[in-house]
């Protein structure tokens, strides 16, 4: 009985927490992203959606990374997000439709503090990103390039190394700068766990693969190749 | 009384019509989200990642190599990816992201954009 109401007590804290934090933020920022894990979880939600989900922020990126990015937001998504709102057919392929992309809205220096410290705030629940999915071997890196652009077909989607890769997932050529060791690994695990529809599929890779390709990942963009 | 059996009859048309095209439209969203990106929005193999893929993606509408193909196929590469199918790894695996119900109509959808098959 009494852990039920320590546990009833840890909910309402965890959930006033997060409540709060999203509350910091401006509130223009709640009209395009998800801010509290929704409840609705139909595609329809993914087809009116208007910004990727940030419910779980503070276990996603790097603080750094949000502070620069919110005063200068260069493209995540290549091709416009969601991206099946935004191409158009083209001469011999599909195409990004720039008519169709609006920028970010850009924060000056003070305004994107305070919105990384309240993002930073939005934690994943712990099985969700468990801290430690990345072992952190980095010996793992180069087989973790060649699964990406070959035996796991990544690249189909995704920029990586040298900014070569597809158009319909965020580029991930700064994905070391820009996201936790810990979320990569959780996030390739399962996608789909993180948000029930997103058109990235799931492949049952080993951990051995994960491992390796988080590596890879870690290493994108910090310079030091 | 007539004109009320007339009026729920009508009403019951309405509601059939709706919702058989509801489902055909959104067996096309599914598409739509998770094909499209590869397969185009000609349906044709030209989608907005095809320049970085080294092996090109069918061309949904080509009667004779879908015909060539069985729903047994089209389901094992569709829910398993192409390497079930002896194919490139560039072909995802969708068992994990869409329902079976959804795999079922995207074959049958399939038949439709080729005009070809069973
Ligand atoms: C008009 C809709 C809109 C508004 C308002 C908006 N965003 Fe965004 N946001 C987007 C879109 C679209 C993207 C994807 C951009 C890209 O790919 O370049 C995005 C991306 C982001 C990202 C990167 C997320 C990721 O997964 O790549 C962060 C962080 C972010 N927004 C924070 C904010 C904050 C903080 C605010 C409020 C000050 C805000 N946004 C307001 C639409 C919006
Ligand atoms: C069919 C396209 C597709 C393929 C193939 C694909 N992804 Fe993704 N990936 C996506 C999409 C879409 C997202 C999420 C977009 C969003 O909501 O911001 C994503 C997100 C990610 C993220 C999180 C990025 C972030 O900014 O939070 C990582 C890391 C990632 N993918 C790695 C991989 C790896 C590794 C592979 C190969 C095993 C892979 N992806 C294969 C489409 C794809
Ligand atoms: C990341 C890119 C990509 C995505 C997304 C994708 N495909 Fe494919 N698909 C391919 C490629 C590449 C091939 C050709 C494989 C080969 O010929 O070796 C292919 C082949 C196929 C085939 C032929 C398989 C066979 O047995 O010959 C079918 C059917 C198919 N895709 C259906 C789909 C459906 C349905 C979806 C959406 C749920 C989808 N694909 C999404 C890349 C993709």
């Amino acid at each position: 009985m009494k852990g039920l109401l320590l546990a009833v007590a840890g909910l309402t804290a965890a959930f006033l927490s997060s409540a709060s934090a999203a509350d910091k933020l401006d509130p223009s920022c709640s009209g395009c992203h998800a801010l509290v894990k929704p409840t609705d979880t139909s595609l329809d939600r993914l087809l009116t959606r208007k910004g990727p989900d940030l419910w779980f922020a503070g276990s996603e990126f790097n603080k750094d990374w949000l502070v620069s990015w919110l005063q200068d937001p260069k493209p995540i998504h290549p091709a416009g997000y969601p991206y099946f709102k935004t191409i158009k057919k083209g001469e011999k392929n599909d195409v990004p439709d720039p008519s169709k992309i609006t920028p970010h809205p850009k924060l000056n220096k003070a305004d994107a503090e305070a919105a990384a410290e309240a993002l930073m705030n939005l934690k994943a629940p712990a099985d969700l990103v468990p801290a430690g999915a990345f072992k952190g071997d980095m010996k793992g890196a180069r087989m973790g390039a060649l699964a990406f652009v070959k035996f796991r077909g990544c690249v189909a989607c995704h920029q990586g190394e040298n900014g070569q890769g597809g158009l319909s997932g965020p580029e991930l050529t700064d994905a070391g700068t820009r996201l936790q060791p810990d979320f990569i690994a959780a996030y390739i695990t399962d996608p789909q766990r993180f948000d029930p529809h997103i058109w990235m599929p799931t492949s049952n890779l080993k951990d051995l693969d994960i491992q390796r390709l988080t590596a890879f990942l870690v290493q994108l963009g910090q310079g030091d190749k | 009384m007539k004109m009320q059996m007339v009026a729920a009859f009508a009403g019951l048309v309405l509601l059939l019509t709706a919702s058989t095209s509801h489902a055909e439209q959104s067996i096309e969203q599914v598409y739509g989200v998770y094909c499209v990106q590869c397969h185009g929005l000609n349906r044709n193999g030209t989608g907005i990642n095809v320049p970085s893929l080294s092996v090109k993606p069918r061309d949904h509408t080509d009667a004779k190599s879908m015909g060539d193909s069985s729903d047994e196929e089209l389901t094992k590469a569709i829910t398993e990816g192409g390497l079930a199918v002896n194919k490139s790894v560039l072909m995802p695996t969708w068992g994990h992201v869409l329902s079976e119900e959804q795999i079922k109509g995207l074959v049958k959808y399939l038949r439709q954009v080729c005009k070809c098959g069973t």
